[in-house]
């Protein structure tokens, strides 16, 4: 179980001091679905990055399974069984595919292992586990790998920040079946900051983020009206969304 | 030949397909040729002018190594060997070659290795070079690597040279010369620490209509070293290359990377990228979010760079 309590971050800008995420407090039971959506700016990355240690709290408490995380280094969080798939993933010169998700698995992975991970996001697996993980990748193909570097381990919560940023259709399809199946099988939390209605949909509990803090948090049934009441290709300002939620 | 146990601890590392006395050999230690072996298809003469051998390859050659290691472990010493290599027409050959220096003294130790290469036509060549220095002594462990390679009509010439670590300072200079419809590939990886320093010169003219090169240098600079690159793709006649240096910087290092390209026909295409950047935040980050220190993340990130 993972429990937030009153989190907030300050950032000095320009001698200015800049609240981005304000006493922030929420819980993720075992197995649990909570999907984190909201207005681009809204603080969602930062949370995600101050779960996984990449940014440090300046109030607040993180606690994992029973135990302050708060003080904890990234590693020391990974240790602790905290898995996280970057939104923008950095690219290794040199570092292949398969060398790369070994090391995200801590152990040596063999071929198919490998080639079911990258066919799980949708990757035609034989064709990537040699290329490296550098410039020659596309986006898209640096996202779904990112993915399967978090599906190579078993963790007790995974955060996934914006999976479908840069993804084509068919693969997202075969994503959400990942997600779900992962749900499903109720062994790891999920996290998940998105802005996309089919994942959204999926969640047990939605938290929705504005101007740093909580706009509105709760059971999926209780927060998809207010996020879904209406059409769901058009918002409150009347422009089509394709899915995406309205920032106004 | 019985070998004592720092020659070869420096072999393991400096020939890394395994060193052995069988088939064709040659091995150089403390400026002394002190064993050597042929294959069938590979014959090896000590040079009778200067020091040095001479290694003949048939052109029925097909998949065989030669090993001609060197290994200094004398302090003070000073060796200037001239290899040269003669490889017949359709011949196919790994060469695994190199230098490791353990110095224990206060006295520079020094190896130059001065390599030719004469390839036929249709030949595939690869040659290996490590090249590495280790010790206690506050010696210097010197090596100047000159390498010349003429690759004939329709050859293949793959170069992978290496200098692992431990070595002070090294001047390296390489040329080639490529004819009709040869390939050249060189990778080259460097890592310096401490006060080291490293300058690589490399000419390569492309002289044959579609000949080409790929030329790919990838170096990491720590502590208050310093790397110069130099590499220059001539290309005469119709001909592609493309030169790629690449390198981590760190530390107090220098580094200077001259990629040069000079097109001497109008059907010459040559391209250059060079790039020093520091080891980025987000790649460290990354691999600390699979449970590793920052330091061994920076490991991890070095050691597929240079692999």
């Amino acid at each position: 179980m993972l429990q937030v309590e009153h989190l907030s971050y300050d950032i000095c800008e320009e001698g200015r001091q800049s609240e981005i995420l304000s006493d922030v407090s929420f819980s993720v039971e075992d197995g649990e679905m909570l999907v984190i959506t909201g207005p681009n700016g809204g603080g969602k990355s930062t949370l995600a990055k101050l779960l996984m240690g990449i940014n440090k709290s300046t109030a607040g408490k993180i606690i994992l399974n029973g135990t302050d995380i708060t003080e904890m280094s990234v590693d020391e969080r990974a240790k602790a069984g905290i898995g996280f798939a970057f939104q923008q993933p950095p690219r290794f010169k040199g570092m292949t595919v398969r060398r790369l998700l070994a090391l995200a698995a801590g152990r040596t992975v063999d071929e198919e292992e490998c080639c079911a991970l990258l066919s799980s996001v949708g990757l035609c697996a034989r064709e990537y586990i040699d290329r490296e993980v550098d410039a020659t990748l596309s986006g898209g193909e640096m996202k779904r790998i990112e993915i399967a570097t978090v599906l190579a381990k078993q963790h007790d919560v995974c955060i996934f920040d914006e999976p479908e940023a840069g993804i084509d259709l068919w693969s997202f399809s075969m994503l959400i079946k990942r997600f779900k199946k992962i749900h499903e099988a109720k062994k790891e939390s999920l996290i998940l900051i998105s802005h996309q209605e089919r994942i959204i949909r999926m969640a047990d509990r939605i938290m929705v983020l504005s101007g740093g803090k909580i706009k509105t948090a709760g059971k999926a049934q209780e927060i998809m009206p207010q996020l879904f009441g209406r059409e769901v290709e058009h918002c409150a300002c009347g422009q089509q969304k394709g899915g995406e939620l309205c920032e106004s | 030949m019985n070998l004592d146990e720092t020659t070869k601890q420096v072999l393991d590392v400096i020939d890394t397909k395994g060193f052995k006395q069988e088939g064709a050999y040659s091995l150089r230690l403390n400026g002394m040729s002190v064993c050597h072996g042929n294959s069938p298809y590979i014959r090896i003469e000590k040079k009778e002018d200067r020091p040095g051998i001479d290694i003949y390859v048939s052109g029925e050659a097909r998949g065989e190594e030669v090993h001609i290691p060197v290994v200094m472990s004398k302090s003070g010493e000073t060796d200037i060997v001239y290899n040269d290599f003669y490889v017949e027409d359709g011949a196919d050959v790994t060469i695994i070659a190199g230098c490791g220096i353990h110095n224990g003294g206060c006295n520079d130790t020094r190896h130059d290795g001065i390599h030719s290469f004469h390839i036929g036509k249709n030949a595939n060549v690869k040659y290996v070079e490590n090249h590495y220095g280790e010790g206690e002594g506050t010696g210097s462990r010197i090596l100047n690597p000159v390498t010349k390679i003429f690759v004939g009509e329709g050859s293949a010439f793959t170069m992978d040279t290496a200098q692992i670590k431990g070595v002070d300072s090294s001047e390296r200079e390489t040329y080639v010369e490529l004819a009709e419809g040869a390939k050249l590939n060189v990778m080259e990886k460097l890592m310096t620490h401490g006060a080291q320093v490293v300058v690589s010169n490399m000419d390569v003219k492309l002289n044959g209509d579609n000949s080409s090169a790929r030329i790919i240098s990838r170096s990491v600079a720590k502590g208050t070293s310093k790397q110069i690159f130099h590499p220059k793709a001539i290309g005469c006649k119709p001909c592609h290359a493309h030169v790629q240096c690449d390198s981590i910087i760190m530390d107090d290092a220098q580094i200077s990377s001259i990629p040069e390209i000079n097109a001497q026909n109008v059907d010459a295409q040559i391209v250059h990228e060079a790039a020093i950047g520091r080891i980025n935040n987000e790649q460290l980050t990354k691999l600390q979010t699979f449970g590793m220190s920052e330091e061994e993340a920076e490991a991890i990130i070095i050691e597929n760079f240079l692999n």
